[in-house]
């Protein structure tokens, strides 16, 4: 499998990154060492064997429903680049 | 053309924690704007999501009542988009392995029940609010609240197996009973709590293959469900009827011009490249943990409705009208146990009761008249003391006050006469000053009869027993 031009466009464009052409060129071809590494990989038998979501055999420790956070927005938003009325502003989002 | 309707139902509801899925913020509704949010909603670098265990138990409770799959492995992953409300730029969701599978749910329609199929439920974390509008003295901006990043939703996805709007808002009814029943969601449309899309799609009657299907989103309330979903089917054939061509894409419902528009969605809105998320590990669930949550399930709507039936002799319609929600199935078991009169107990809490709640605009928890107070009245309408109307009468008095129906019929002079002596004389009296209506029941006009018994029910102002009359009335007439 290679990446085609369009691909990586995309890609970028779904990530929200601006590449030039030049970028994606270089890009693409990165991208698809990758892909060649995945095709070795891919290769192995593993038949019988159950995916696992994450490298670690171990499972998830939950925590009791207790609220342990306090209102910390004047710190938070002291960083913000505009705030209003206790609200972040971000430039208009029209859906 | 006949056409058939196909529509399967995503709700979101939000899970009643006290606190986020994947960190220790309050979720109390109605905050002042991000004071309930913290590093872990704004995705502060650094942060790690710890998952609450009161969610996971919530999602074992719904799918146990659904008879569905608990998957005792289930697995989070990464939904990615980008929205400001989602400061993360993905939303921790579930795909491959979600918490529940299969399962069904039995809905009433009508007289009839039918059983819908459920796909899966999934654990998610809920987006905050974008604020568009009343931003006093600003322009060009968008506000945001991250109160509600990272309420727990349960999204509960069914097969396609619904056929009219009908239907489907039975099936949202039936399920905001069942998870407000459970307590795992507090049921409030209004704030959000229970939001259903609704994936639409028609197809000639009898074609095996689904047509082209548009998805509704965030219906917040049963009437919009109902008109939304009308209004697509009826979109959908006269476009296709014309010659044109549905195109699968998400719409909205305006309720204020009462039809759906095309959301304007970016060609790349359905590519969220799903991967399993490597912060949160998989949720493994022991099956001790299962149990202690089956332990605790109280008896469910569809149980208690058969019940009901079965030990009150109800309807199954009012069956299931009184299991609409655990407080109205409460109330009626305490009037009807406390009465022997189930009928008599359902025809009351659904009718009188249910009417003047419904005028007052309150809810069963609020009504002014306890089950206590119903199970007076409706005992002294079992024993004949109170006529229907007089009943009526009764307990509009007792809407408006304390006192039992027994104090009010004593306080008005309300009883029933059922004393024969004393209504053989108002017939009489009645047959004697309505020579008129007489010689046409005679003639065979049986309407007359009803003229004579309203004059015996007036004599008596209101409080013969009407069966009585109508007996003593037909005896007198006919052997006269």
């Amino acid at each position: 499998m290679s990446l085609t031009h369009q691909d990586v466009a995309r890609i970028a464009r779904l990530a929200r990154i601006a590449v030039t052409d030049e970028e994606i060129a270089a890009t693409g071809a990165q991208l698809n060492n990758i892909f060649g590494l995945i095709e070795k990989m891919q290769a192995v038998n593993t038949d019988g064997i159950e995916p696992m979501a994450h490298p670690q055999d171990v499972s998830l420790r939950l925590r009791d429903d207790v609220v342990t956070e306090t209102d910390r927005r004047e710190a938070f938003q002291a960083v913000a680049p505009q705030v209003a009325a206790g609200l972040f502003l971000v430039p208009k989002v029209i859906e | 053309m006949k056409w058939e309707v196909v529509i399967g139902l995503e709700v979101h509801t939000q899970l009643n924690t006290v606190s986020k899925i994947f960190s220790g913020s309050s979720t109390a509704f109605g905050a002042a704007p991000n004071t309930q949010a913290s590093a872990v909603e704004l995705a502060l670098p650094g942060v790690l999501p710890v998952m609450n265990k009161a969610a996971v138990d919530k999602a074992i409770r719904l799918g146990l009542a659904l008879g569905s799959t608990i998957n005792k492995k289930n697995v989070f992953a990464r939904k990615n988009y980008f929205y400001p409300d989602l400061p993360k730029g993905y939303q921790i969701s579930q795909m491959d392995l979600p918490i529940v599978e299969h399962g069904s749910l039995t809905i009433q329609v009508g007289d009839a029940e039918k059983v819908v199929n459920l796909t899966r439920a999934h654990l998610e974390e809920d987006a905050g609010k974008s604020i568009h509008e009343g931003l006093e003295g600003l322009s060009g901006v968008t506000g945001i609240d991250l109160n509600r990043a990272g309420t727990p939703l349960l999204e509960i996805v069914s097969e396609p197996e619904m056929r009219s709007a009908e239907e489907a808002v039975a099936y949202a009814k039936a399920l905001h009973t069942l998870v407000t029943w459970l307590g795992i969601c507090d049921g409030n449309m209004q704030e959000g709590s229970f939001r259903v899309d609704a994936n639409v799609s028609v197809r000639p009657l009898g074609q095996a293959e689904f047509g082209t299907r548009c998805e509704i989103k965030n219906l917040n309330s049963f009437r919009f469900l109902e008109a939304a979903i009308n209004y697509e089917v009826h979109r959908q054939i006269e476009l296709i009827e014309d010659g044109g061509r549905v195109v699968q894409e998400t719409r909205l419902y305006d309720p204020d011009k009462g039809e759906t528009r095309s959301m304007r969605s970016k060609e790349d809105a359905h590519d969220y490249r799903y991967f399993p998320d490597p912060d949160l590990l998989p949720i493994v669930i022991a099956q001790a943990q299962i149990d202690a949550v089956r332990e605790q399930m109280p008896e469910l709507p569809g149980q208690m409705k058969a019940r009901f039936v079965d030990s009150f002799g109800v309807s199954a319609y009012d069956a299931s009208l009184l299991t609409s929600s655990l407080a109205l199935a409460q109330y009626f078991e305490a009037v009807a146990t406390a009465t022997g009169q189930g009928k008599l107990a359902a025809n009351w809490i659904n009718g009188e009761l249910a009417a003047s709640l419904n005028r007052d605009g309150l809810d069963i928890a609020q009504s002014p008249v306890s089950a206590e107070r119903l199970a007076g009245l409706v005992t002294r309408v079992a024993d004949n003391t109170l006529s229907n109307k007089l009943a009526k009468q009764v307990f509009e008095a007792m809407w408006g006050s304390e006192l039992s129906a027994d104090a009010i019929i004593e306080r008005d002079g309300l009883k029933q006469v059922s004393d024969v002596g004393a209504i053989e004389k108002m017939v009489e009296e009645a047959i004697a000053a309505n020579p008129k209506a007489v010689e046409e029941f005679r003639a065979g006009k049986e309407k007359a009869l009803n003229a004579l018994a309203g004059q015996v029910m007036k004599a008596s102002k209101g409080k013969a027993n009407p069966a009585q009359v109508q007996e003593i009335l037909k005896q007198k007439l006919g052997a006269a």
